[in-house]
């Protein structure tokens, strides 16, 4: 066992990934000599080769594309889009194409790929660089969505993603990137895709979230009354869904509260909350609260704390529910 | 010196067998690589035949609503056969556009694939097993990035394969023409971009898309070897895809050629071009049909003649008529297959739309909407 952070975490899964399998490569804006903008890919390009850690052009659409190509001819790759504001110009290769080549070919045309995608806030990042675009690409079908909270969420699941026959969108949050260190096992282990993890068991209320409002949340759970007992479940990955953990906690808390870092119009929050209706109705005490950014273009420094859920926020929304 | 040149470039324009069906004695010299045979030269022109037929038929088919939209290749045989008989069948990947059918299908793509994609099922993308052929792309200039990453992954791991990619005159306007290029450039890939510039771009001429005097000198900015041919003339198309296909396997990196021809039918069967170029432009290129330049080749050549040339129709149509045949006589596409390609293993909730049909929860199974034979709150 070492501590490690998020960072570290993914670094030393790549590493451990590409040792294990020749196909996989890494690719990306600065990935290869300076290691990544975050540093994740750091010292990668020397133990691995400039084959396999590869430097490419400043040209988003031209990665994603091309990591199609390599996808489609058997390599693994693994993508990084710097930022999640830089989606942007890849939105229509990874949506259009390497969403849809299994679907529309039948089968006979697949792309296992990884794409790596820091994102969120909370960094003082300068705009563009601290978006929560998570229900883009949930929206839209054919692409799978990860956001591990924890360094040992982050290997487990990276290794998962990597070895997917279809593509991942693994999205790292850069607020967790350098928190905090935990223990994470040196074995070799994965953590399946489409399964949650309930951080902390309780009866009363269920907290659901993701990435790193998980801490928010954490937070704001620490500041309840002593007999108030919430269940906290992070979703780990966002599409697919795991459903069942969701309507299992709800069934017996009878309250939600859904807690996410993006706007709050047609999210994976708003998802959250219709599953819950839909499948819990007769046992709800209260109605599902959706604590998430403003439907806003997510400010600029100064103001990014005002829109981030933080544990006030979310702390008062359980209470809330629990008072209705 | 304060000034000086850092660059000069010059681009050529190669035809070899001219408008009249003569070929060039020098370029087309006995022994010269890439100079196609008369046997070779026969079997092309029935293939040309056989594409012609099919895509009239097309034409035909869509007009008595048995066929969704279709964009006609009508005119640019050459092209795609000469390009398409340069590369390597199951060992080179085609990438293709959509108008260049005949190059698919010559390295493996059912004919009646294609026609089943315009017919609005999926089942006309699947690649049999061991084709290089990935399926018609229609978004423009997409398809461009996976041959480049295609042929890169061809170079990591050092198999000896070329990829030629397809595209037209409009899709150089796009980004990803030019982050395919610039990638594929850069990295010394083994990827032939061939453009087939048939003048048209729906209704916006060659002289809107670009102020560049040719497409191929769009190249010169990436490093790639660049080059014109009359894209209508089988043995130029044929020698320059044969030279970009030698160059790129010698690690000789990246050719563009543009291919210059016509569109001698509509954009797609939705399209009127009438309402946009002047007939007296289609005659001129009507003219120059790459099907009567190469008949009139072999016909000097005492190799064809009018009666070869109504036995040739015939065989050609009774061709298009089976792929018709295959095409029609496959099943309706069940309502479950849209689910059952999506991931390759199904997330339960998708599994549970595809085997209810319904994206309510309410009324698929009781249980799942919290709904017991007591209800009761919790």
């Amino acid at each position: 066992m070492a501590q490690m952070t998020l960072v570290q975490a993914i670094t030393s899964t790549l590493a451990h990934e590409m040792e294990r399998d020749s196909r996989v490569v890494c690719l990306g804006e600065d990935v290869g000599l300076n290691g990544g903008v975050f540093r994740v890919t750091d010292g990668l390009q020397k133990r691995f080769g400039k084959d396999r850690v590869i430097d490419t052009p400043l040209s988003e659409s031209g990665i994603m594309g091309a990591s199609i190509g390599l996808a489609i001819a058997g390599m693994r790759p693994i993508p990084e889009i710097q930022f999640e504001g830089f989606l942007g110009p890849a939105y229509d290769q990874l949506v259009n194409h390497a969403a849809r080549f299994r679907n529309r070919t039948r089968g006979t045309v697949t792309v296992p790929m990884t794409v790596r995608v820091p994102v969120g806030g909370g960094i003082h990042a300068p705009e563009f660089h601290s978006d929560s675009p998570e229900a883009i690409y949930t929206h839209n079908p054919g692409l799978k969505v990860v956001m591990p909270g924890t360094p040992t969420d982050a290997k487990g699941l990276l290794l998962s993603a990597i070895r997917d026959p279809d593509p991942v969108v693994f999205f790292e949050p850069k607020r967790v990137y350098r928190s905090f260190r935990e223990e994470v096992p040196d074995e070799e282990y994965t953590i399946p895709i489409g399964k949650a993890k309930v951080v902390s068991e309780g009866t009363d209320v269920t907290v659901i979230s993701w990435g790193a409002s998980v801490f928010q949340c954490l937070a704001a759970m620490d500041e309840l009354p002593e007999d108030v007992s919430a269940e906290l479940i992070d979703l780990r990955t966002i599409h697919p869904m795991d459903s069942e953990a969701v309507v299992a906690s709800v069934e017996k808390t009878g309250r939600a509260v859904v807690v996410q870092e993006a706007p709050r119009l047609c999210s994976v929050a708003s998802e959250v909350a219709a599953l819950i209706q839909e499948r819990c109705f007769l046992r709800l005490h209260a109605p599902v609260q959706r604590v998430t950014g403003f439907d806003t273009i997510m400010p600029y420094a100064k103001l990014e704390n005002d829109y981030l859920p933080d544990a006030k926020r979310v702390g008062e929304a359980i209470r809330q529910v629990l008072a209705y | 010196m304060p000034i000086r040149t850092v660059y000069q470039a010059t681009i050529e324009h190669t035809q070899i067998l001219d408008e009249r069906g003569v070929l060039d004695p020098a370029l087309s010299k006995p022994g010269t690589p890439g100079i196609l045979t008369d046997e070779q030269v026969l079997h092309l022109y029935e293939r040309m035949l056989e594409a012609r037929a099919v895509d009239e038929r097309a034409f035909v088919l869509q007009r008595s609503n048995r066929m969704y939209t279709y964009p006609q290749n009508k005119g640019q045989e050459a092209a795609a056969l000469g390009s398409g008989f340069a590369m390597r069948r199951g060992t080179d990947w085609i990438v293709p556009c959509y108008r260049e059918n005949a190059a698919m299908v010559m390295h493996g793509m059912p004919w009646h694939h294609i026609y089943l994609h315009w017919m609005g099922d999926e089942r006309g993308n699947v690649v049999p097993p061991g084709v290089r052929v990935m399926p018609i792309a229609v978004p423009i200039g997409t398809q461009m990035l996976h041959a480049t990453g295609i042929a890169w992954a061809a170079k990591l791991r050092r198999e000896d394969a070329v990829v030629i990619t397809y595209f037209g005159d409009g899709a150089t306007s796009e980004g990803d023409f030019h982050e395919a290029l610039n990638f594929a450039a850069t990295f010394g890939v083994p990827a032939i971009f061939f453009c087939q510039n048939n003048q048209w771009a729906i209704s916006v001429p060659r002289e809107t898309q670009t102020a560049s005097e040719t497409i191929a000198q769009k190249g010169l900015g990436y490093g790639a070897a660049c080059q014109q041919v009359d894209g209508n003339d089988l043995f130029a198309v044929h020698k320059a895809v044969y030279d970009a296909r030698e160059r790129a396997r010698a690690g000789g990196g990246v050719t563009i050629i543009e291919a210059m021809t016509y569109r001698l039918g509509d954009h797609t069967t939705a399209d009127d071009a009438r309402r946009y170029r002047d007939q007296a432009e289609v005659e001129a290129w009507q003219a120059r049909d790459p099907i009567l330049r190469t008949r009139v080749y072999l016909e000097s050549k005492g190799l064809w003649d009018a009666q070869r040339q109504r036995a040739g129709e015939e065989r050609a149509k009774a061709f298009a008529t089976e792929v018709v045949r295959a095409a029609e006589g496959i099943a309706p596409p069940k309502p479950e297959e849209m689910f059952d390609h999506l991931y390759a293993e199904m997330p339960p909730e998708l599994r549970l739309q595809r085997d209810t049909k319904r994206t309510s929860s309410l009324g698929q199974d009781p249980s799942q909407a919290g709904l017991r034979s007591e209800p009761q709150r919790a």
